[in-house]
């Protein structure tokens, strides 16, 4: 099993004609993922070609998920159109709505998240790289691939990943697949401060799933998301966890790239986040090379077998 | 974005706002034009630099105050003198300091009682919030801290906006009545419009005051905007000043590059804002001191990774420089090939270790061994970051 998505899960791609969409849903195609509509608003009754791969485009997201029954939309509309983008999937009824589009207005986010309210429909994102269910495949071919992670680091098994940052995510799924032990789903929850899925939601989805032993959480500066994922740990979760916070030698009220990634207070900085990490019982990576190696030592310690 | 104290309270004026009466200057002459405009009697006089404990700030020629009351505008003109074109040292800004390029000349308003009033996003709740005390002109966190009491959050339901209710809440808990409540009142609601209206990311009015005839003023204005909003909102990035802003920071942002200054001698060269970060974070963990946060993004192109090394070059403090690329989607061999491309155009002296990791990275080291660089492959993060701790000790 896995969490939010399996290799069934039909997607639609909005922005599926524009270069970065298009290349990733090539690429999606390519890992075996169900992309079954593309969405460019006056281009439906195209297709979108790809080897042999003929994929319908249409004017609408109702039309789309109408058309081909998809439950899960990928956003890759630019910043001024992409909470509309976001909206129209929430209007179609669509479970999850996952917007890799980075730089949108922090109040169309604000306006966003409050019309979501009490909707089907689930956000990850915006400012994301989306998220992967690995296949059984070459290099985990088969899967579902939403977004722009690298398909090929993956591999199945039963480690779940939730991170802000892309590529370190990356980086913790390449270390766990070159020791072996492969995945349930690896979700990046963005790096915004006005996000859809927080570190929490991913959390609680993870440990109630029976395939994933173990989770790496990875966090960074600014917020309290990490903090609040922490504690609901310690509370209610007995899976081996082990995490890593970015930012402890950033400056105070710098934002470092990500527009979330700014130091408020004395809470929001990693050294905080780190104490509070082990006072949950998390397993802190020393550096991010040691992100598997320190899940591998919560899983020694509480007796699980990750692979 | 940040802007100035006279361009937040032009917009204050713009919105309603009242302030204090005030003009602006940037030059000897402009002092006369400027203050001429302003009737005769008590003057404030103050340095308009992008940081903030100002009044505390010491000029490098020693002069103290960067935020100055003078009992006539004769003595305002004279206090300017000392201001003007110095460099104004602060908590904020570092030992640097900030040259001073604009003088802003106020009505020094009689005060009643301090207040403090900011409008800033909640992140807990993704909604704006409304924070108010009535312990103004001292720094917020200080009374967070110490009489958290004497501190209201309001949080605005952004479907509605701010309701009447709320602002009547906020009034009875600071303590207005009278004409002082219905002044305020005003006060708040058309500085939330503000905020909504051009996309502020905050406000921070300290103090907001009370004068004896009843009028609400804010007294110092602070204001940044959402940098990803700014597309819609040329008339705020028309107040951008780049004198307020790192040199290497404005040449960054041109090639889509996420550049931050700092203090340490090893620089660093990532892609992705969170692996830049841990980046920094490892150089330390084994000893370094990082130079800068350089996040070249997703891409890394040729074109990027040249700029990226001009300006890591251009800070004198750089003594190692650490690439660290986990390349997903992109071929490791296209960005060695950058890599290798850059050195050579630079002219790299300094010593340079390169951590590759991901798609066809074999093919991309074989380019890096290949090129006949005095480079250091790295194998992991730690292993890369090591080598270059103990490069430049």
């Amino acid at each position: 099993m896995s969490i939010l998505i399996t290799p069934q899960t039909k997607i639609i791609v909005q922005g599926i004609t524009g270069d970065f969409g298009g290349r990733h849903a090539k690429l999606s195609l390519d890992y075996g993922t169900q992309v079954v509509a593309g969405v460019t608003p006056g281009k439906g009754g195209q297709f979108f070609e790809h080897g042999t791969h003929k994929v319908p485009i249409f004017n609408s997201v109702a039309d789309a998920a109408q058309a081909t029954s998809a439950s899960v939309s990928v956003i890759f509309v630019p910043p001024p159109y992409a909470a509309d983008a976001i909206l129209e999937c929430v209007a179609a009824g669509l479970d999850l709505a996952v917007a890799i589009t980075e730089g949108i207005p922090i109040k169309d986010m604000i306006r966003v998240k409050r019309a979501m309210q009490g909707t089907k429909t689930r956000l990850l994102g915006p400012n994301c790289p989306g998220l992967v269910t690995p296949g059984t495949g070459k290099d985990s071919s088969g899967g579902c691939r939403i977004g722009i992670a690298p398909g090929y680091i993956h591999k199945q098994g039963h480690v779940g990943v939730v991170s802000r940052s892309g590529t370190l995510t990356y980086e913790a799924v390449f270390q766990l697949t070159s020791k072996n032990i492969g995945q349930t789903t690896c979700v990046g929850i963005g790096g915004d401060p006005v996000n859809g899925t927080n570190h929490l939601d991913v959390i609680k989805l993870f440990n109630a799933d029976p395939e994933t032993h173990g989770i790496i959480l990875i966090g960074e500066i600014g917020g309290n998301a990490e903090v609040e994922a922490a504690r609901w740990i310690k509370a209610n979760c007995t899976k081996p966890v082990a995490g890593f916070i970015a930012g402890a030698t950033a400056p105070a009220g710098r934002r470092m790239g990500h527009a979330g990634a700014i130091v408020g207070g004395a809470e929001d900085t990693a050294a905080a986040k780190i104490a509070v990490f082990k006072e949950c019982g998390i397993e802190v990576a020393v550096t991010p090379s040691d992100m598997a190696d320190a899940l591998l030592r919560s899983a020694k310690a509480k007796g699980v077998t990750l692979t | 974005m940040n802007i100035h104290e006279y361009q937040a309270k032009a917009i204050f004026e713009k919105f309603g706002v009242p302030v204090p009466q005030g003009a602006v200057a940037t030059t000897p002459a402009g002092f006369i034009t400027a203050l001429a405009q302003l009737p005769e009697g008590p003057t404030m006089v103050k340095s308009q630099i992008h940081a903030g404990g100002r009044g505390k700030g010491t000029f490098t020629n020693g002069f103290k105050g960067g935020v100055k009351f003078c009992k006539t505008k004769a003595e305002a003109q004279a206090m300017a003198a000392n201001m003007l074109g110095n460099t104004l040292v602060t908590i904020q800004t570092g030992p640097a300091g900030r040259k001073v390029q604009t003088i802003y000349f106020t009505i020094a308003s009689e005060i009643k009682k301090e207040y403090y009033l900011a409008i800033l996003l909640d992140r807990n709740s993704s909604r704006p919030v409304i924070v108010a005390s009535t312990k103004g002109g001292v720094e917020i966190e200080k009374v967070a801290h110490e009489t958290p009491e004497k501190l209201f959050k309001i949080l605005i339901d952004p479907a509605y906006g701010l309701a009447d209710f709320q602002v009547r809440e906020l009034i009875f808990k600071l303590g207005f009545t009278g004409i002082e409540a219905k002044n305020a009142a005003k006060l708040i609601r058309n500085l939330y419009t503000a905020f909504w209206e051009t996309d502020a990311a905050m406000i921070e009015v300290n103090p907001l005051i009370t004068t004896p005839t009843g009028d609400v003023l804010a007294l110092d204005a602070k204001v940044s905007f959402d940098a990803n909003a700014l597309y819609r909102h040329p008339e705020i990035v028309a107040l951008r000043d780049l004198n307020e802003e790192d040199s290497k920071e404005i040449e960054a942002s041109k090639y889509s590059l996420s550049y931050i200054a700092l203090d340490g001698n090893i620089a660093c060269l990532v892609n992705g804002a969170g692996l830049a970060m841990s980046t920094m974070d490892i150089i330390q963990h084994f000893g370094g001191t990082p130079a800068n946060f350089l996040d070249v993004g997703g891409g890394a192109s040729k074109d990027q990774v040249i700029a990226a090394f001009k300006i890591i070059l251009g800070d004198k403090n750089v003594k190692g420089i650490l690439v660290n690329i986990f390349g997903g989607i992109m071929d490791c061999n296209v960005i060695a090939t950058g890599i290798v491309a850059a050195v050579k155009e630079v002219g790299l002296k300094l010593p340079l270790v390169v951590r590759l990791e991901g798609n066809n990275v074999a093919a991309g080291k074989a380019t890096l061994a290949a090129s006949g660089l005095a480079l250091v492959s790295g194998d992991t993060m730690a292993d890369a970051a090591q080598k270059i701790v103990k490069l430049v000790a």
